[in-house]
């Protein structure tokens, strides 16, 4: 019995966290709408998430690139389908891996540093002095990092297809011993648009979740410093969870039959 | 017969089972400067943070120059937050501004004035407090306790405000500090002909900048009055506290060895 109600309660717990984050998105989303916006600290989030998590979302994806050719001409060969080591390639890139792996590097990077900053404003005071001093936290705080997450990733995914595809060149032809021109080829051959802008899609709404996941742990934060590690854990977890999740729920719906 | 500025009616708040403030009630007439003193955990922070709409209380009303300001939200409370300044017991400024941006955040964020503006008065208020135009451009990871409470006190009075709070303004500074911090107070207090709200456990600091003192204690106000009169209080309470005896009513529950 008491197992049972162990299980109830971490349910139900469950539930109210999952309320509880959406009514924070909800009221963000109200304030992304309505005026005044701060464009320096919207332009300062994108250089934070765009541009300083370029070089470990290169590094990943172009040796995910190089990896997946590897694997898929290993398995391939074992019934003469090498031919499709290009196209396997540029699909898992663009669809799945980009995506994917970008929003996990984010969300270890940027979501926990801006649950740390938020959480350290919270826990010193910082936010009840922006609301005395006139200005809305939500506004101040949270959308800039909103707009910056959904408008950043895609950019840093779309860099990501590119060097994840150059990493599967890279060994195909210069390790596995293909044809250049071939492979390229093949590469553009099998490609549509749809890949690319579903995965786009994701990154904008994996962008969005890290930058929410963040925001939320960090503004409810407790105690001292335990408390801003104990969110800072939290956000990195709670997006890479909602990461998963929502890439199969946006598969779904560009792809399933 | 005139408004009084702030006035306390029934103000209740509980946190689960612990109920901090009891029902409330006072008047706070224009100009007066009240220190609310009382021991730690007694409510007197959340007092304040109710008065500032940090905090909704579960009951009662609070009204600034006679107007409602329980559950007000958006442009009506931002017109209510715009007489209020507030200094915050770790004073609570931004990290990732310089000092001068610190001190004219409300200028500039609230009030939309240009920065070259704002600045000259961000100067002249920290010149007020005894602070250098090259502290200005220091970040507040810099500045020792004591010029941080400075700052924080240029900052609370930048905008002129009618009504300013003071939260321990003078916890974990030495004593020499503290009282040029009390003398700052009561002079910034008298140029801008403000009506303050402190709270504080040093009762150096509450005769100095009081004219009213209100003792809190079970979460309800027990004595109140002219600061003058604190030593006639008739009271046993407040006399085991102004005193800081441990022998008396009050009660700390402390585990003996």
């Amino acid at each position: 019995m008491n197992f049972v109600a162990t299980i109830g309660r971490a349910f139900l717990d469950a539930l109210a966290a999952i309320g509880r984050l959406s009514m924070f998105a909800a009221v963000a989303i109200g304030h992304v709408f309505r005026p005044p916006y701060y464009p320096r600290l919207i332009a300062r989030q994108m250089i934070e998430i765009g541009y300083f998590s370029l070089p470990v979302v290169a590094l990943t994806t172009l040796f995910s690139g190089m990896v997946l050719a590897l694997q898929s001409y290993t398995g391939f060969a074992r019934f003469s389908a090498e031919g499709a080591v290009a196209t396997v390639v540029v699909l898992s890139m663009t669809r799945e891996l980009a995506p994917v792996l970008a929003g996990l590097m984010v969300a270890g990077r940027i979501g926990a540093a801006m649950a740390a900053e938020i959480g350290t404003m919270r826990v010193t005071d910082q936010i009840d002095a922006l609301t005395v001093l006139s200005t809305d936290p939500y506004k101040y705080l949270v959308v800039p990092r909103l707009i910056a997450g959904a408008t950043m990733l895609p950019i840093l995914v779309l860099v990501g297809d590119i060097l994840g595809v150059f990493g599967g060149y890279l060994v195909s032809v210069y390790k596995l011993d293909f044809n250049a021109a071939a492979y390229l080829r093949r590469t553009w051959d099998y490609l549509e648009m749809i890949d690319v802008v579903s995965g786009l899609v994701k990154a904008s709404a994996f962008g969005f979740l890290v930058a929410l996941t963040g925001c939320y742990h960090g503004y409810n934060s407790k105690g001292g410093a335990q408390g801003v590690g104990q969110a800072t854990t939290n956000a990195v977890v709670s997006a890479s969870i909602l990461i998963l999740i929502f890439n199969y729920i946006i598969t779904e719906l560009f792809f399933a039959k | 017969m005139t408004t009084p500025k702030i006035q306390l009616q029934g103000v209740k708040k509980r946190f689960g089972e612990k109920v901090v403030l009891d029902g409330i009630d006072y008047t706070l007439p224009e100009g007066e400067s009240l220190v609310v003193i009382g021991g730690s955990g007694s409510g007197k922070s959340v007092l304040l943070k109710c008065i500032l709409g940090i905090i909704r209380p579960d009951a009662g009303s609070i009204k600034i120059d006679g107007e409602e300001t329980v559950g007000v939200r958006g442009e009506d409370r931002e017109k209510i937050q715009s007489k209020i300044g507030m200094l915050f017991q770790g004073s609570a400024l931004f990290d990732s501004l310089p000092v001068w941006e610190n001190v004219a955040f409300r200028l500039i964020q609230g009030q939309g004035m240009e920065k070259k503006e704002a600045k000259e008065i961000a100067l002249e208020k920290l010149a007020q407090v005894g602070l250098a135009p090259p502290v200005a451009e220091l970040y507040p990871s810099e500045l020792s306790g004591g010029m941080q409470k400075r700052v924080a006190l240029a900052r609370a009075i930048a905008s002129e405000p009618q009504i300013i709070f003071f939260d321990e303004p003078t916890t974990g500074l030495d004593p020499i500090m503290a009282d040029v911090i009390n003398d700052l107070i009561v002079a910034c207090v008298k140029k801008l002909g403000a009506t303050t709200i402190s709270i504080t456990h040093d009762m150096h600091s509450a005769r100095k900048i009081a004219t009213q003192i209100a003792m809190i204690f079970n979460g309800k106000f027990i004595w109140a009055g002219p600061v003058s009169e604190i030593d006639r209080s008739g009271n046993a309470h407040v006399d085991q506290f102004i005193h800081g005896r441990a022998d008396g009513p009050i009660k700390m529950a402390v585990r003996r060895p």
